[in-house]
C-alpha cells in the first residue's frame, strides 16, 4: 500500500488501510487490559503532543498510547502559553522539527492548520483535530467500537446528531462510515447543518423522529457553549426539547441501537443522563478505552518498525 | 530594483522620449474601438499616435523615420487596469508604487488606477496628489487614483468627493469594503451626481460575507466558513434600485456569480447607468483552487463554483461585463503562510492579466479586439482616461505581444515584490514583448530586440 507519511484525515484513505489500522488496534485492547501494558515497540522514538487548543482527554489518550509503546513523550500545551495565533504556528513547528521528533501530534483551532504544518516539517504529523475539518483518530476509535459490537460496519445505518456544521468529528465519521459501506444520516436543526452536506453522500434530517428511525447507531455531537444561546439555536432548553437524546426520542431507533458520544458531554443539552449512563445502550466509556488502543496502532503504523505494512494485503 | 533570477526582459526608464517620429511596421494591429484586427503600422510622433492603419507604410517606412519591425506580432492599445492595490503608502514591504509600476510595465499595462485602501486611506485630496507626484518621478505606467467614497472607508460619512475630483481622483470607491448602509450609498450616489462622478462598488452584503470561501461542498469538506454566493446579487439588486432612484452612475466591481450577471444584464437593458468588471480569477479559476487550503486562492470575493465561473465567461462574451481588472493585491509570506482562516485575502495580477485573459481568445470566447475592449478601451472610457484606444492624437500607449508564446507562470519570476499569485504554476499562452507609454518604450522582452530604435 502507499506509505502513510502522516495521518491528517480520513478522507482519501482506502478501506484496506482503515481495516488494517482497526485490526492492529484490536491487539492493543487486550494488552491494555493485562497487567503488563507496556511493549517497547517505539523505544527510542520521540513523540511531541503539540496542542494549540485545550484538550485534556485527547492529549492524555495520545500520551498514554505513546508511553505504553515505550516512546518518549513531550507535551506542549501552546494554548496556555503566551504564543500568539497564526504567525507562530510554523515557527513553533520548525523549532520542534529541529529537535528531531519522530512524530508530532497536533491539535489546532483552525481548519487546515495541521496540513500546513505537515508541509513544513520532516517528521510524521498526526492530526488530533483541526478546526472544523477532521479528527481522524476519533473516527477510527468510533469505528472500532462499532465493529467490536456489530462485527462489521457494512450496511449499518448510523445517525450523527447535533452540531454537524462545527464538528470535525462528524466530518471524519461521515468519511469513514461511507468508505466502509455504512449508511449515514445527519440530524439537527438547519442552522447547524453545513451547506451541501448531502453532497457528501449522507441523508439530511431536521428532526429526531425521522432521523433516528430504525438506526443501528446514534452518534451524538457536543454543542459548543458559545453556540447555544441565540445565534444558532434559541436556547438550551429548546435545543434539548427537540434535539437532546432521551429515551423517548430513542424509541424509534432499533431496540439494540448503540449510543455514542465523543465527549465531553453536556448532560441535559445534547444528551439526557439516563441515556448516557444506560449500560445496555451507551458505549461512551468503551470509546475512551478503545481510543488509547487506536492511537497506539496509529503510532505504530506511522513510526514503528512495521510502518508501511498496514493494509499491505490489499 | 534588481531583476528576478530568470530575467525575461528589461525595464527602460532613463530613456528620453524619442524626439521625432517612430514607425511600428509589420504589426498585427488590434483596434478595439473599430472592432478590427489587421496587418498594418502605427506612426508615433511626439508621444502621440500620428497615424495608423492597414495601408500605412505598406512598402516600408520612409527614409528618415526611425522604424521598429514588429515581425508580425500584435500591437494593441496598452492595458488600462482599473483595480490595483500597492503597499505605498503604509505597507511598502509588500509593494511600492515603483515596484508596481515595473510589474505593470512587464504586464503590458500602460495605465493603472490605484485603490484607496492604503494606510492612510486616500480620503483626502493630498493623497491623490501624492500618487500623481510619485508617478511623475517613477516614469513608467500612467498612475491614477480613486478617492475613498467614505471617510476612512468606514461606510459612514461621505469623503470629500468634490475636492478629490478636483485633485484628479478618477472615481470613488471604498475598495474591497462594501457599503452596507443603503442610506449612505443613496446619498453618495446623489452627491456624486452633482460632480458627474462615478462610484465603484464591490457588491457584497456584509452581514453574509464574513466567511473564508464560497459556501458549498468544498467549504463543507474543508471545514471552512462559507459566504453564500447570493450575498453578491443581493447587493447588486440593492445598488440597481439606488441607481434607479438617484439617477446616479455606478460601476460594480469584481462580478463573480451567474445571478449577478443575469441581474446586471436586465438593468442595462432598462437603460440604467450601470457597468461592471470582473478579474481573471473569476473567469479562469473556481473554488477547487483552494483545495488543500491554498491561501493564494483566498480572494475577495471568494472563488466560486464552476457554474458561476462559466457564467462570468459568458458575461464577458456578451459584453454584460464591460471590463477586466487585475485586482492586484500583494501579500507577503507572513500574511499567507498561516492557516487559511487567518490568511489575508488577495492575489497579485499585474503580470498575469494579459496572458490569463488571452485564454478567452484561445478558447474561442472572445476575439482579440473584443478582449482589448474589456482590457483597454472600456475601462479607459468608463473612467475618462486618455489611453486605451487607437486614435490620431491619442497618447501612444501601446502593448506589443506574442499571442502564442507558451510559458509557465512561476513564482520566482515575478517582478512584483510579493509572489502571491493564484495562477502560480499555470501554463499560459501569450507574452508581452514591449510596452510603450507616451511613445516611450518602458519595457522590452529579452527576445525582442529591435534592430533600429531611437534609444
Amino acid at each position: 500500500m502507499p506509505r502513510l507519511p502522516h495521518l491528517l484525515g480520513i478522507e482519501g484513505l482506502s478501506p484496506e488501510t482503515i481495516s488494517g489500522l482497526l485490526d492492529l488496534s484490536e491487539n492493543y485492547i487486550d494488552q491494555n487490559r493485562s497487567l503488563d501494558k507496556r511493549r517497547d515497540l517505539l523505544s527510542g522514538r520521540t513523540v511531541i503532543n503539540l496542542f494549540f487548543e485545550n484538550s485534556t482527554r485527547t492529549r492524555t489518550s495520545f500520551e498514554v498510547a505513546a508511553k505504553r509503546l515505550g516512546a518518549d513523550v513531550i507535551n506542549m500545551d501552546v494554548a496556555t502559553s503566551s504564543v500568539r495565533k497564526g504567525e507562530t504556528l510554523l515557527d513553533t513547528a520548525m523549532t520542534l522539527n529541529a529537535m528531531r521528533p519522530d512524530a508530532i501530534v497536533v491539535r489546532h483551532s483552525e481548519s487546515g492548520a495541521v496540513n500546513l504544518l505537515s508541509q513544513k516539517v520532516n517528521c510524521t504529523v498526526i492530526n488530533a483535530g483541526d478546526g472544523q475539518h477532521e479528527h481522524p483518530t476519533q473516527a477510527l476509535l468510533d469505528a472500532l467500537t462499532i465493529r467490536r459490537r456489530r462485527g462489521s460496519l457494512e450496511g449499518l445505518l448510523v445517525a450523527i446528531c447535533g452540531d454537524v456544521m462545527h464538528s470535525r468529528v462528524a466530518r471524519s465519521n461521515i468519511h469513514l462510515l461511507l468508505i466502509m459501506g455504512a449508511r449515514v444520516r445527519v440530524v439537527g436543526p438547519p442552522t447547524l447543518m453545513p451547506t451541501d452536506v448531502d453532497r457528501m453522500g449522507v441523508e439530511v434530517h431536521y428532526n429526531m423522529r425521522t432521523g433516528l428511525k430504525d438506526v443501528d447507531i446514534v452518534m451524538m455531537l457536543r454543542l459548543q457553549t458559545e453556540r447555544m444561546q441565540g445565534s444558532f439555536v434559541p436556547s438550551i432548553s429548546e435545543y434539548f426539547r427537540f434535539f437532546g437524546l432521551d429515551h423517548e426520542k430513542l424509541k424509534v431507533a432499533k431496540p439494540d441501537a448503540l449510543i455514542m458520544h465523543p465527549g465531553p458531554m453536556n448532560r441535559g443539552v445534547e444528551i439526557d443522563s439516563e441515556v448516557a449512563d444506560d449500560l445496555d445502550r451507551s458505549v461512551i466509556h468503551e470509546q475512551v478505552e478503545i481510543g488509547v488502543a487506536v492511537r497506539m496502532a496509529c503510532l505504530e503504523a506511522l513510526i514503528g518498525d512495521r510502518r508501511n505494512t498496514i493494509g499491505a494485503a490489499a | 530594483m534588481s531583476a528576478p533570477a530568470a530575467t525575461r526582459g528589461h525595464i527602460l526608464r532613463g530613456v528620453a522620449p524619442h524626439a521625432g517620429s517612430t514607425a511600428y511596421i509589420n504589426a498585427r494591429i488590434v483596434d478595439p474601438t473599430a472592432d478590427s484586427e489587421y496587418a498594418g503600422a502605427i506612426l508615433i510622433s511626439d508621444g502621440k499616435i500620428a497615424d495608423f492603419g492597414p495601408n500605412l507604410f505598406a512598402s516600408g517606412a520612409p527614409y528618415g523615420i526611425a522604424s521598429v519591425d514588429c515581425r508580425g506580432l500584435f500591437l494593441a492599445p496598452g492595458l488600462v487596469d482599473a483595480r490595483v492595490h500597492t503597499g505605498e503608502p503604509g505597507e511598502e514591504h509588500k509593494e511600492t508604487l515603483e515596484s508596481a509600476g515595473i510589474a505593470a510595465s512587464v504586464g503590458g499595462i500602460t495605465s493603472m488606477v490605484l485603490l484607496p485602501d492604503n494606510e492612510p486611506p486616500f480620503d483626502d485630496a493630498s493623497l491623490i496628489e501624492f500618487v500623481a507626484r510619485r508617478a511623475r518621478q517613477i516614469k513608467l505606467a500612467n498612475m491614477y487614483a480613486y478617492g475613498a467614497l467614505t471617510v476612512g472607508l468606514e461606510g459612514k460619512e461621505l469623503a470629500e468627493i468634490g475636492l478629490m475630483a478636483e485633485a484628479g481622483a478618477v472615481a470613488f470607491t471604498d475598495a474591497d469594503h462594501a457599503v452596507g448602509n443603503a442610506q449612505v450609498m443613496r446619498r453618495a450616489l446623489y452627491y456624486a451626481k452633482g460632480f458627474d462622478a462615478l462610484i465603484v462598488h464591490l457588491p457584497q452584503e456584509p452581514t453574509l460575507s464574513g466567511g473564508n470561501m464560497t459556501s458549498g461542498i468544498m467549504a463543507t469538506r474543508l471545514g471552512l466558513s462559507g459566504n453564500p454566493p447570493l450575498a453578491e446579487v443581493m447587493m447588486v439588486e440593492r445598488d440597481i434600485r439606488l441607481v434607479e432612484m438617484t439617477g446616479g452612475r455606478m460601476h460594480l466591481a469584481k462580478i463573480s456569480t451567474a445571478e449577478s450577471v443575469r441581474v446586471i444584464a436586465a438593468a442595462k437593458a432598462r437603460g440604467l447607468r450601470i457597468t461592471c468588471d470582473t478579474a481573471p480569477p473569476y473567469f479562469a479559476l473556481n473554488d477547487l483552487a483552494v483545495g488543500d487550503y491554498r491561501t493564494f486562492g483566498k480572494l475577495v470575493p471568494p472563488l466560486r463554483a464552476e457554474a458561476d465561473r462559466a457564467a462570468v465567461v459568458e458575461g464577458l462574451r456578451t459584453g454584460v461585463i464591460d471590463a477586466i481588472v487585475s485586482d492586484h493585491r500583494p501579500q507577503d509570506q507572513d500574511s499567507k503562510r498561516v492557516p487559511f482562516a487567518q490568511a489575508e485575502p488577495g492575489g497579485i495580477g499585474l503580470e498575469t492579466l494579459l496572458p490569463v485573459s488571452l485564454e478567452l481568445v484561445h478558447n474561442g470566447h472572445l476575439s482579440l479586439p473584443q478582449l482589448f475592449q474589456r482590457l483597454s478601451s472600456a475601462p479607459a472610457r468608463l473612467l475618462g482616461l486618455p489611453g486605451g484606444k487607437l486614435a490620431k492624437g491619442a497618447p501612444a500607449d501601446l502593448v506589443l505581444f506574442d499571442a502564442n508564446y507558451a510559458w509557465r507562470i512561476d513564482r520566482p519570476d515575478f517582478w512584483s515584490k510579493t509572489k502571491n499569485s493564484p495562477f502560480d504554476e499555470r501554463p499560459v499562452q501569450g507574452q508581452v514583448m514591449a510596452t510603450i507609454v507616451g511613445g516611450r518604450t518602458i519595457y522590452r522582452h529579452a527576445e525582442f530586440a529591435p534592430v533600429a530604435e531611437g534609444a
